[in-house]
């Protein structure tokens, strides 16, 4: 056994966590938040030189070769900070199943750019039917000649407004089970035919809508392969889970502190408000929230790095940091007081992202009903 | 990072496993039930024999120094051990005797005192008691009153303890008592051994709620301790109690003792059948089930975590860490008792011994003893004061 991180991971976080800070102050944030692109491109192609985009693309396609663990203290890095941007959707949602699933010319083609920067990608999961179960997937797509033709509507799919590519996950079969009859296909963003529109969301994150009207997609941008498409979906879906997870406790962490901090700051009756024993309890919850979910996250982000079996842990795992996150920010509005409450300050920030993220691969009761299954019941 | 064991720490958990799975066959059925099942009825001479037999297997005191019985194996092993006991929820820890009063002497007895009470422990001979709290000594306990005077070779001890859990059965106690009346803290407190035959010692039964006989009153009236028996220097007792606290406090028993249980109710929900359909099949028994789940596997790595933090850089890495484990611990087993409370509907009430009693009435019974948990050893807001405290540095008020 070894719960410990290599000195390797330990300066990436280190060096994640300085350039983050500099690079990225809060200031930026808010402002990226009212912006319509909501990245910052000089950001992105400083954070291109570093090479983070390409961590986990092996060497071979341009990138530093890194693992999913790896990936996942960067990502908690940027979840500590708040990185707007799609360094999330190109990276887990793109990069992670083109590595799974793609021919050897789908990753020779793509892989590269993504690693120098210079695409941004999405996954076009769900749907109006707001679920990530397969049943949800009704998005057609249908063959004709040399491509296949898309119709239908994705709904909550980050940063499709910038995306250079789009997986698209589509329908083209009804099979025997909601599973079967899935096929992913990569989209060029700029083809006739889809038409996009930011969605406003709690946290400002681009959650777009986007509409599929007989785009043509060449059959050589499939990938995998036809009709047997959910297992790529389900193998990102418990990676992006867990870098979701981790982006999570980035950010509980980081409110957890601040709060900490404002704690020992702030002054009534003459001492400083930590000093009340109802706001060291709320604090100590806060902080067993925080810890026990760093370390589940830390041991099945290692499960899923390994690609051991894991799908009640990685269940577990989200269900216990949606709960955390929320409650580590809603205490840590409450002990900010009427300021925390109020649109300058930063803890709000957290508090929003707490919320969407608890949606994001699945809510708590979502993860739960996957537990209960696995429990045999 | 590696959360695996290795191959030898494989074998081992598997040596443990068939050990207990083997034993527990001859357990008394209530055994599983709940801790009071140690103490009492046919608990108790299960509970003894098992802690000889583990003891001579040498994983009673493991952890351990070599010369006084152990096998200074590394805290790792002891969690695996715990583990595998907490699942198959073994009596045999005797957790005043090998957990507390062992890594005191070991840290801070001299060497005549550690020959003598050392090896007794580690054979499983010898059950200890933990002579702590007073009726107006709780959390506060450094405030505590029962006297020590010096008299030619001996002490005299006058005064009252409670709450000493297991006293009706125990040998000795090892306890603490103001040597210095004028000092009012813990400066005043010395750390004494005292055979609980000695004459002037009277142990009164407290009983808890459900019933059960866990907790007693111990008074104290003209009794004799010879000053040999002084743990550390007089009015040092302060000092030497906090050497107690480096024993393993992963908490990772507890964690597979609710696995166990937790699994025992799911079971009962596959299987019974209400309005035709079985618990297991409505969402909300489901969605609870799978809350505890979450709960205790999150637990569980926590106390991987511990334990890996103690065998890295003792307690003092990990001290608000094991508070933390404790707290979630007793709130945890507390969440569940009442979440099979509640699924039970009105079976939910009956002790066992009746034929309607489900899964021999064991949430009617831990559904008032899991409040006492979240008291002994530590209040639950204790516990949190120590997180913020330790862990997050926030002003000491009190």
């Amino acid at each position: 056994m070894d719960l410990d991180f290599t000195e390797e991971q330990e300066m990436l976080r280190t060096s994640a966590r300085d350039f983050l800070t500099t690079e990225c102050p809060k200031t930026l944030v808010k402002e990226l938040e009212e912006s319509e692109k909501g990245y910052s491109p000089e950001l992105w192609r400083k954070m291109a030189e570093l090479g983070w985009m390409g961590l986990a693309i092996p060497e071979e396609y341009g990138g530093m070769g890194m693992d999913f663990l790896d990936l996942t203290i960067l990502i908690e890095e940027m979840g500590r900070n708040i990185l707007p941007g799609p360094f999330f959707s190109t990276v887990v949602l793109g990069a992670l199943p083109i590595l799974t699933a793609g021919s050897e010319e789908q990753k020779k083609e793509l892989l590269p750019k993504i690693a120098e920067g210079e695409a941004i990608l999405t996954m076009a999961l769900t749907e109006p039917t707001a679920t990530y179960e397969a049943s949800g997937i009704k998005l057609k797509a249908v063959a004709e000649g040399d491509s296949f033709v898309l119709n239908g509507t994705k709904l909550f799919v980050e940063n499709a407004h910038i995306a250079d590519y789009i997986i698209c996950v589509t329908r083209t079969k009804d099979g025997a089970s909601p599973e079967d009859g899935i096929t992913l296909f990569v989209v060029d963003g700029g083809s006739p035919g889809i038409k996009c529109e930011v969605v406003p969301t709690i946290a400002t994150d681009k959650l777009c809508e986007v509409v599929f009207k007989d785009v043509k997609v060449p059959k050589k941008n499939m990938l995998g392969e036809l009709d047997k498409g959910w297992p790529i979906v389900a193998r990102t879906l418990e990676q992006a889970t867990m870098a979701k997870c981790a982006e999570m406790i980035g950010g509980a962490q980081a409110a957890l502190d601040m709060t900490v901090d404002y704690a020992k700051e702030r002054v009534q009756y003459g001492r400083p408000i930590g000093s009340f024993q109802a706001i060291q309890f709320y604090l100590a919850d806060m902080w067993m929230n925080v810890d026990m979910g760093k370390n589940i996250i830390y041991e099945v982000a290692w499960m899923v790095s390994e690609g051991l079996p894991c799908t009640e842990k990685v269940a577990i795992a989200k269900g216990w940091v949606n709960e955390a996150y929320k409650f580590v920010t809603e205490r840590g509005v409450q002990i900010h007081g009427a300021i925390g409450t109020t649109r300058d300050h930063d803890i709000p920030l957290y508090f929003r992202r707490a919320w969407a993220a608890d949606l994001a691969f699945g809510d708590t009761d979502f993860q739960r009903e996957v537990v209960a299954r696995q429990l045999g019941i | 990072m590696d959360f695996r064991l290795t191959p030898e720490q494989e074998a081992l958990k598997k040596e443990f496993e068939e050990f207990f799975e083997q034993e527990m066959k001859n357990a008394p059925p209530e055994m599983g039930t709940g801790l009071e099942a140690m103490l009492s009825g046919e608990g108790f001479p299960f509970h003894r024999q098992m802690v000889r037999k583990v003891a001579q297997k040498g994983w009673l005191v493991m952890a351990w120094p070599k010369e006084y019985g152990g096998q200074d194996a590394p805290i790792i092993n002891q969690l695996i051990y715990s583990d595998v006991m907490g699942y198959y929820r073994a009596p045999g820890t005797d957790i005043f005797g090998v957990g507390m009063l062992g890594p005191t002497l070991l840290a801070a007895g001299n060497e005549e005192q550690k020959r003598e009470h050392l090896p007794p422990i580690a054979r499983g001979e010898i059950m200890w008691c933990q002579g702590w709290s007073e009726p107006n000594s709780g959390s506060d306990l450094a405030s505590l009153t029962t006297k020590a005077v010096r008299d030619g070779d001996d002490y005299i001890i006058n005064g009252q303890k409670i709450w000493t859990s297991g006293a009706q059965h125990a040998d000795w106690m090892f306890m603490i008592a103001r040597t210095n009346p004028e000092e009012k803290r813990s400066r005043g407190l010395s750390f004494f051994l005292l055979d609980m035959k000695t004459p002037g010692v009277t142990v009164r039964p407290l009983y808890s709620m459900e019933g059960s006989h866990l907790f007693n009153e111990v008074f104290f009236d003209d009794v004799r301790v010879p000053a040999r028996n002084m743990v550390g220097e007089e009015n040092q007792g302060g000092a030497v109690t906090r050497a107690m606290m480096n024993f393993e406090r992963s908490n990772v028993g507890q964690m597979s003792t609710l696995r166990r249980s937790l699994e025992e109710l799911i079971e009962f929900c596959k299987e019974t059948k209400w309005n035709g359909k079985t618990l297991a099949e409505n969402p909300f028994i489901r969605h609870r089930l799978a809350q505890l789940a979450i709960e205790i596997e999150v637990g569980r790595s926590l106390s991987f975590r511990i334990a890996w933090l103690q065998e890295k850089g003792g307690l003092l890495l990990a001290a608000h860490a094991a508070s933390a484990a404790k707290v979630f611990g007793s709130e945890l087993a507390q969440r569940y008792a009442y979440t099979g409370y509640q699924i039970m509907g009105l079976y939910g009430q009956v002790k066992r011994g009746s034929k309607w009693a489900p899964l021999m009435g064991t949430f009617e019974s831990n559904s008032q003893l899991c409040m006492g948990m979240n008291i002994a050893a530590g209040t639950s807001e204790i516990q949190r004061n120590l997180v913020a405290w330790i862990g997050l540095g926030l002003p000491r008020t009190i």
